[in-house]
């Protein structure tokens, strides 16, 4: 996982350059001292556009703040430092009984990067957001003051740096709460439906009895057949099995064009939705293949080629979401270019923690596709006016290029905001939407 | 290794190769400059595994000290089985071509302290007949460049001085690695452009914990060093004085 040279994003969009790398690891130093261009914290590099970025700044990189501080196996609180990886944390809380109660589609993130995007996983209907389970952290700002926050103490600076994009300042150390499972097991159904109707009878009767609920649907479908898809539900449950090899499968180096185009799109998806195991009932997943599917390759981001891809992914209140998926599912599969990996699920109602933070109440559609210039913009322009219109938001972890006025719109809070971004901060991101 | 001595127990590569051995449940005890630091990576490898995690606080520059800090070490942990000294500063050669004193602080820091530290592990371990001696030298004592001979001389001290130990040891029942890492990602080397030859701290760490509880001689890690060295080693003084390296 070691990063070399000009660090990028997941999506390979877009390209930047910072003008100086720093390396963190030791947690009580000082951020480096008066910088002449702005600092920001650069973990795993898995956010898919460029709140990561800083072109022609400075990154901090904090993959080398990777210790653990405290581990409370009775009580289940963990204290690390930012740059562990919920990997590493995983693997060291489960054989105690533990697990992280929110976790992203991946396990290759840090904890401050958790913090920073507010991160949400298959479970938010129960669970909530990332920060609904950050019980404090530390915040190093470029003046040499540390602030302790929690969502008691320092409140104010606890709402603006949980989903703030790193502009806050430094996560130099967090203590979470985990909670309790029986083991690496997770026991659920994988159910076909047939269009957008079924999708939200199906999470309407799951939400309450099922903690992770999610659907992929399939993009390349169109007519009677649109909005499709295959609906997976699970809850941890105690079990017995072989653990699944780790890591077994990389794409090894980028090929000269996307492997992703209209004629693989349209296979991938039909292969998907009718293979056998698309309808199973109470089947038994390791959590990894269940939470990580994609983890298992890796650099799978290397299938879009030297071009990249751009994720997109909103969130639009549940009064409107069926028309609104409707409409955006009907431009996607209008346009031809799909989406390999287009992800459903509804959120559940617990008020958002961060002030610029993405999973509120309704439900939000995860897509992705190879960047193919003009075309590509258009259409994720296109998407951003249903969104708005439905009153939705975009999600800045995997944005690279909505519009400023976009951001301020689905971001209103995002004025009071910018009071609490560290004058010595910046992100190309944050440059781009401001 | 049950017991383990760690000096330069903040190094990157330090770090990384003590959590290869807190997971196996070893003990350690860390020696290095700052107690803040020391303490930080003591307690994340508690939370990895390890048994017991003691600190002490020593400059290596302060040789007088090493007798004092070997018996704490050892009545902190009951007693040792292996050292590990991985502590180090990658020379400004710009600077030690200027100035004799900071060439010889860093002769002093990269090799003779390590002498130092040997000889009286040597000793401590040949009396109990039993042990491992491990130390970080670097490909750059295979051959001095042009670049950084001034670093590279103290490596090929510690490299010829380890040498020697291993056969005045063996009989003892005590065995000495001598461990040759090639550019490896750490804080040390910050300041580089990092290529395709650079190496994790933690991939080299598991090859030096492999080797330490295997008895090895020598390693080369990653082991693709060892051909390019033989290569390095073997071009001709003729050509090599020639060459920028």
């Amino acid at each position: 996982m070691r990063q070399s040279g000009n660090p990028t994003s997941w999506g390979g969009q877009p390209r930047c350059r910072a003008s100086a790398i720093a390396e963190i690891h030791d947690r009580f130093a000082a951020l480096p001292g008066e910088s002449q261009v702005p600092m920001l914290a650069y973990g795993n590099g898995r956010s898919y556009g460029d709140v990561c970025l800083n072109d022609g700044g400075m990154l901090l990189r904090t993959r080398g703040l990777d210790r653990f501080i405290g581990f409370d196996t009775a009580a289940g609180i963990l204290e690390c430092e930012a740059g562990v990886l919920i990997r590493d944390l995983v693997d060291l809380v489960l054989p105690q009984g533990w697990f992280p109660p929110v976790t992203p589609g991946t396990a290759f993130v840090t904890v401050g990067g958790a913090i920073a995007n507010d991160v949400h996983g298959k479970n938010h209907h129960l669970a909530g957001c990332f920060s609904h389970h950050v019980l404090e952290f530390d915040l190093c700002r470029s003046d040499g003051s540390r602030i302790r926050c929690s969502p008691r103490e320092n409140a104010d600076w606890f709402s603006a740096t949980v989903g703030g994009l790193g502009l806050t300042g430094l996560i130099s150390r967090v203590k979470l709460k985990l909670r309790r499972v029986q083991g690496p097991w997770i026991r659920g159904d994988s159910l076909r439906f047939a269009n957008l109707r079924q999708f939200f009878a199906l999470s309407a009767q799951s939400d309450r009895d099922y903690e992770y609920t999610a659907a992929w649907v399939d993009c390349a479908a169109s007519g009677s057949a649109l909005g499709r898809g295959v609906f997976m539900r699970g809850n941890h449950a105690p079990g017995e099995g072989r653990e699944p090899r780790r890591f077994p499968l990389t794409v090894p180096l980028t090929p000269p064009v996307s492997l992703v185009n209209a004629v693989t799109l349209r296979l991938f998806n039909q292969l998907y939705y009718r293979r056998r195991g698309a309808s199973r009932r109470n089947v038994q997943w390791h959590y990894r293949p269940f939470l990580y599917p994609l983890d298992a390759i890796m650099h799978w981001n290397r299938i879009y080629g030297p071009r990249g891809f751009f994720q997109y992914q909103c969130v639009v209140p549940q009064a409107v979401a069926e028309p609104s998926l409707q409409e955006m599912l009907h431009r996607v599969s209008r346009s031809g270019v799909g989406s390999f990996l287009a992800v459903l699920k509804n959120f559940g109602t617990s008020t958002p923690l961060g002030l610029l933070s993405f999973a509120r109440p309704g439900t939000t559609l995860a897509l992705d596709f190879p960047n193919r210039g003009a075309p590509t913009l258009q259409l994720l322009e296109a998407l951003d006016e249903i969104t708005c219109s439905a009153g939705g938001a975009v999600y800045p972890a995997k944005d690279a290029r909505m519009s400023a006025a976009s951001f301020q719109r689905f971001f209103p809070a995002w004025r009071q905001f910018a009071e609490r971004v560290d004058p010595q901060f910046s992100s190309s991101f944050w440059r781009r939407v401001t | 290794m049950r017991r383990l001595l760690i000096v330069g127990g903040t190094s990157a590569i330090a770090e990384a190769t003590a959590r290869e051995f807190a997971a196996r449940g070893d003990s350690l005890c860390l020696v290095g400059r700052s107690r803040e630091r020391l303490q930080a990576i003591a307690d994340d490898l508690k939370i990895r595994g390890a048994d017991v995690v003691t600190v002490f606080c020593l400059d290596v520059r302060d040789i007088s000290a090493y007798e004092a800090m070997l018996d704490a070490a050892s009545r902190s942990l009951d007693g040792l089985d292996g050292a590990l000294i991985a502590h180090g500063t990658l020379s400004d050669q710009q600077a030690c071509e200027r100035s004799v004193d900071v060439m010889l602080d860093e002769i002093q820091v990269n090799a003779l302290s390590v002498m130092a530290l040997c000889t009286l592990l040597a000793n401590r371990f040949a009396a109990q007949r039993r042990g491992v001696i491990a130390v970080i030298s670097s490909v750059a004592g295979d051959r001095g460049r042009g670049s950084n001979y001034v670093y590279g001389a103290a490596k090929a001290a510690v490299t010829a001085f380890t040498s020697g130990l291993r056969q005045r040891l063996r009989p003892h029942g005590v065995s000495v690695l001598t461990v040759k890492p090639g550019f490896v990602d750490t804080p040390m080397t910050a300041a580089f452009k990092k290529g395709f030859l650079w190496a994790a701290p933690r991939t080299v760490a598991k090859e030096i914990a492999a080797a330490m509880l295997d008895g090895a001689p020598v390693i080369y890690t990653p082991g693709f060093w060892r051909p390019i060295m033989w290569v390095i080693r073997s071009i001709p003084e003729s050509v090599f004085r020639r060459l920028s390296l």
